[in-house]
């Protein structure tokens, strides 16, 4: 992906060369024709056209406002709540993943999440252990939504 | 309603949100029963709370005085990322040196795999 975010930014120094322009508006020109170039070419690269990362990485940042807000207030809720009725609990996730960033982000996403932080990673790195505010309702629910996220990171990694 | 009473209402709700949060994590940190619920209080409610007083700030100084500030933006994203790996941290470290669960707890599997570590080793 890098490789290809490189040879797009060289694309279009040649077509600044070409045009004998050094302005910004130029490589922005450059840069989209670039993408064209690269998008026709896209068989010819291992990875994807990294048009469709960034997509994904762009997904995954909305993912992670959006479970901090709802986090946000399913915590509210528990706290102004008069009656303290809540069983908290650790349970063990395994998870998929397999890249020390993608756990990092796997984590981080599910202490951001409703009524969970992460305690501990075992250390072949295959079991997440999960503190759980309210352990009753939330376990179903929880494991559906971890599901989203590693299909949520597995699509910016594959 | 011309553009700065529209600018002045997204600044005010952004602050009074931010406060309002930042009070509930005061509130849950108190009244929650162990270390680790109440890190869910202080990880999850003062992250959201400082980065909308953080926002509404930022939307000031931009909307009315007319000036960028790139730092407060920056500081947002440090705050988005740190605070998850800090609740993460102290939680842990609480684990580790044998802090209790709340009595009321209904599960522990960290436990049982700390338990068969121990006696493997």
């Amino acid at each position: 992906m890098a490789f290809q975010i490189l040879l797009n930014i060289v694309l279009a120094f040649v077509y600044m060369f070409l045009k004998v322009s050094a302005s910004p508006v130029t490589f922005l020109v450059g840069y989209f024709f670039g993408l064209l170039v690269i998008f026709i070419f896209r068989r010819f690269f291992q990875s994807r056209f990294y048009l469709l990362r960034i997509v994904a990485v762009i997904n995954l940042f909305f993912l992670f406002i959006k479970e901090l807000i709802l986090s946000n207030i399913a915590v509210l809720r528990v706290i102004l709540k008069p009656k303290l009725d809540i069983r908290p609990g650790i349970f063990a996730l395994p998870t998929e993943l397999k890249e020390d960033w993608e756990i990092t982000v796997l984590a981080n996403l599910i202490t951001l999440t409703p009524g969970t932080l992460v305690i501990d990673v075992s250390d072949d790195n295959k079991i997440l252990y999960v503190h759980a505010m309210d352990l009753a309702d939330a376990e179903e629910a929880i494991n559906s939504i971890k599901q989203t996220f590693e299909k949520a990171i597995m699509e910016v990694s594959k | 309603m011309n553009v700065n009473a529209i600018a002045d209402l997204f600044i005010a709700f952004f602050i009074i949100i931010g406060a309002f949060l930042s009070l509930v994590t005061a509130f849950g940190v108190i009244r929650l029963p162990d270390v680790y619920t109440r890190n869910h209080a202080a990880s999850k409610s003062a992250t959201l709370g400082v980065m909308s007083i953080l926002i509404g700030t930022f939307l000031y100084f931009y909307l009315i005085e007319g000036h960028f500030n790139s730092r407060i933006i920056l500081g947002i994203a440090f705050i988005l990322v740190t605070s998850p790996v800090a609740g993460h941290l102290i939680s842990r470290a609480a684990y580790n040196s044998g802090v209790e669960l709340w009595e009321k707890s209904v599960q522990d599997d960290l436990k049982l795999s700390k338990q068969t570590a121990k006696k493997e080793s």
